[in-house]
């Protein structure tokens, strides 16, 4: 039966993230932003949440409380909303669980989960992005090619979080250069095999405190036994289409904190002798704001719901992606407008949240609920 | 819990609307070339027949969705056919949500059965409904409220039974003072004078009513005569558009719907695909804009499911209300335009529906409040501020 509003549980998931996101995100995102500096106690902060364990099955060490797409979206929006960087850089090793736990066999499960059960923030990655302008996430150029006993991967990615520090790289790669989806895999790849290379931490307009970087693949020979999901394989779509739906929650949230702080800017700042939001010039950019932050968490949530029935949702994932990448885009840019001349200083975050919010379009694959 | 799933009798129902809906748009084009033309009899059988078949499967056992969400989503099924020629048959309009809103029990009793439009515009005021200048006066000595003024715009005015009219008690007092009354058609004093022709949508008739001297029971007020000024009073006038809001809403919908879906079928036929798994370097700008008409349509549709079910759990939904009709309303119109430009010559030609859509749909961003009035409804609740803070 259709029903839009939450349960107790995903009213207590909303209200304890936003709550960890006020204290623990928000105070800090600025510093972390100046500084491109994802700091060790905040991860450790939010490994506590449990949010890998919690969706562990406890033969391999974990909590097995349940998986949902949609709470994942509901926690997500929340931790954005504290910022974006650091949300997606604490939540990076779920880049690694989720496919194993949607794909991984038994033997792969058992021997890569019980690592994300352990008291300490354990960073794990996935390289996806290629760098070039055309790029598009379902025609992929690093190739992966079966010889014999091993798994031969070639080409080069970008934006891979964290690949200064992590033990294991998920590589997807295509079986044949410029396929579609139903030619890629996934290949799980010591960070230390020769013919990776991780790159110079790379520079972005925004996301700064997230360490993104190139990852080549020269050659790189890896077991067949790091083939996720062996001979089956792994149903791209689906992965790509979680994806979507997790950075469409974080959308949601940069754009929710921007239109806020303007809303409450607009109210306290007054010219020719009213607040300015007492000017509909004002008023419609912050209320057609609010009408799209409402409409692209709706969109968020079916699309989450449908990947949590296991339907194919992947028409819904790529239009609400398209949508809030546009809509989060044109909220943070009134955020700015709303604030002005303050909105361009960096004392105030409508700017920051302006340069993040030009990610969306650009982002594929960096996080996965 | 957040649940997009319908349940198996509101699916069986949308078929059957569905296949309602086909019917209808078969005779959409006749009676928007006929205005105000007088719909064939066998033609209404026909009509009558398929809402007793919608009928029969919302009364079979078996749980439904929420009765409301239920309505729109049937809406959205019906206006696809066509938004307005089975008003034809209509048994219900605009004005029995008004009396669904804040009716007595007993006054349910009387006015259910009748199919009531809703009058609220005058020659000299259209959103500022403060404004109003049509009056009721109470005769203490028969105990009727005794109505005088001109209302115009009035759907269905002509088809209706019965007109629910918006009039001030104290033209001194403002909004505290403007109440709603039910007048039905044969009480003396009400007249319909004129019938508009319009754009689109006419197949629906718009009525001038006039009111003079026109008598009716001390009953037939909705709501309390009181006057409560300390309250900014016009609450319960305005609180109908809680609920006739997303109905329009769902109406524009369901032709933004039928524009885009057919237009995509044109462009298949003429070999265009429309592939959701390509990134913006492999789709044409045609593909791309279809893509965003898709996602906006998704938009203006899931707020406004969302306001209808707060309606069903007894929510307060202006908010949500009127965030859904200010999306769908832009929303529609962008698709019908550029549904129009994306067929061409066949686009602008009266063969096909698309510019009737065009024109119909133009109206859903106009009445039960302009897309600027909604704005200005959820501009002043994300704000916090009142009507003399937010002009």
């Amino acid at each position: 039966m259709a029903d839009f509003t939450l349960d107790e549980e995903q009213k207590q998931i909303q209200e304890m993230t936003r709550k960890f996101a006020e204290k623990e995100l928000r105070p800090i995102a600025r510093e972390c932003d100046e500084k491109d500096e994802l700091p060790e106690e905040l991860l450790a902060k939010v490994w506590e949440l449990g949010f890998c364990a919690n969706i562990i099955p406890e033969r391999f060490g974990g909590y097995e409380m349940g998986r949902s797409v949609l709470n994942g979206t509901i926690m997500f929006e929340e931790l954005a909303w504290g910022d974006v960087s650091l949300a997606l850089g604490a939540l990076s090793p779920l880049l690694v669980v989720v496919p194993l736990l949607e794909y991984g066999t038994e033997e792969q499960q058992a021997e890569w989960l019980p690592k994300f059960c352990g008291e300490r923030f354990y960073p794990a990655t996935a390289a996806l992005m290629e760098k070039r302008i055309t790029f598009e996430p379902t025609v992929l150029q690093t190739t992966v090619e079966r010889r014999g006993e091993v798994l031969v991967l070639n080409g080069a990615k970008c934006m891979v979080p964290l690949a200064d520090r992590t033990e294991q790289i998920l590589v997807y790669a295509t079986t044949v250069k410029g396929a579609g989806p139903s030619a890629v895999e996934a290949v799980l790849v010591d960070r230390n095999t020769p013919g990776v290379t991780v790159g110079e931490r790379e520079k972005h307009m925004g996301l700064k405190p997230l360490p993104l970087f190139p990852v080549t693949f020269e050659e790189v020979e890896v077991p067949l036994s790091r083939r996720l999901g062996g001979e089956r394989g792994i149903n791209y779509m689906r992965l790509l289409n979680l994806s979507r739906a997790a950075l469409c929650a974080m959308a949601v949230g940069v754009s929710r904190a921007s239109n806020e702080y303007a809303i409450r800017y607009a109210k306290e700042r007054y010219a020719f002798g009213e607040p300015i939001a007492s000017r509909q010039a004002v008023a419609w950019m912050l209320g057609e704001s609010a009408i799209e932050v409402a409409a692209m968490r709706l969109m968020t949530w079916k699309t989450a719901w449908k990947l949590d029935r296991k339907e194919d949702a992947t028409r819904e994932a790529a239009l609400t992606k398209m949508y809030c990448a546009d809509k989060t885009m044109l909220i943070t840019d009134y955020g700015v407008q709303v604030l002005g001349g303050h909105g361009y200083i960096r004392e105030h975050p409508v700017e920051l949240w302006f340069r993040n919010g030009r990610a969306f379009d650009t982002l594929e694959g960096l996080a996965i609920g | 819990m957040i649940d997009f799933s319908l349940k198996p009798k509101t699916l069986k129902a949308l078929k059957v609307a569905r296949r309602n809906a086909e019917y209808v748009r078969t005779l959409a084009r006749y009676y928007d070339e006929h205005e105000h033309a007088e719909m064939k009899e066998e033609e209404k059988e026909r009509l009558r027949a398929n809402i007793a078949d919608l009928m029969k499967v919302l009364a079979e056992p078996g749980e439904g969705d929420g009765q409301f969400l239920t309505n729109i989503i049937l809406t959205e099924q019906r206006s696809w056919g066509d938004p307005v020629t089975a008003s034809a048959v209509a048994t219900q309009g605009l004005g029995n949500a008004a009396i669904r809103a804040v009716a007595t029990p007993e006054q349910r009793k009387r006015f259910d059965h009748l199919f009531c439009a809703m009058a609220i515009t005058e020659p000299g005021c259209g959103s500022d409904t403060s404004a109003i200048t049509t009056t009721a006066k109470l005769d203490p000595q028969t105990n009727e409220w005794v109505l005088n003024g001109e209302k115009i715009f009035v759907t269905s005015g002509k088809r209706c039974e019965a007109v629910v009219v918006w009039a001030t008690l104290d033209k001194s007092k403002g909004r505290a003072a403007i109440k709603s009354f039910v007048v039905e058609k044969f009480r003396p004093g009400i007249t319909v004078t004129k019938l508009e022709h319009k754009l689109g949508i006419r197949a629906s008739d718009t009525a001038v009513i006039v009111l003079e001297d026109c008598r009716i029971p001390y009953d037939n007020i909705l709501g309390s005569p009181e006057i409560k000024e300390s309250k900014g009073g016009q609450v319960g006038v305005l609180a109908t558009f809680d609920a006739t809001r997303p109905g329009v809403a769902a109406q524009g919908i369901g032709v933004g719907r039928a524009a885009l879906e057919f237009t995509k079928e044109k462009l298949e036929e003429a070999g265009v695909t429309f592939p959701y798994d390509r990134g913006i370097h492999s789709l044409t700008a045609v593909q791309k804009e279809i893509l965003d008409m898709e996602a906006n349509l998704e938009a203006a549709r899931l707020l406004v499911w969302q306001s209808a079910a707060m309606m069903d759990k007894g929510q307060r939904n202006s908010l949500e209300a009127s965030m859904g009709k200010a999306k769908a309303g832009r929303v529609i119109n962008q698709i019908c335009q550029r549904c129009v430009a994306l067929l061409g010559p066949l686009g602008y030609s009266r063969e096909w529906l698309v510019e009737k859509w065009m024109r119909d749909c133009k109206i859903n961003d106009i009445y039960e409040g302009t897309g600027q009035i909604q704005m200005l409804v959820v501009c002043r609740q994300i704000l916090g501020f009142s009507r003399h803070q937010l002009k």
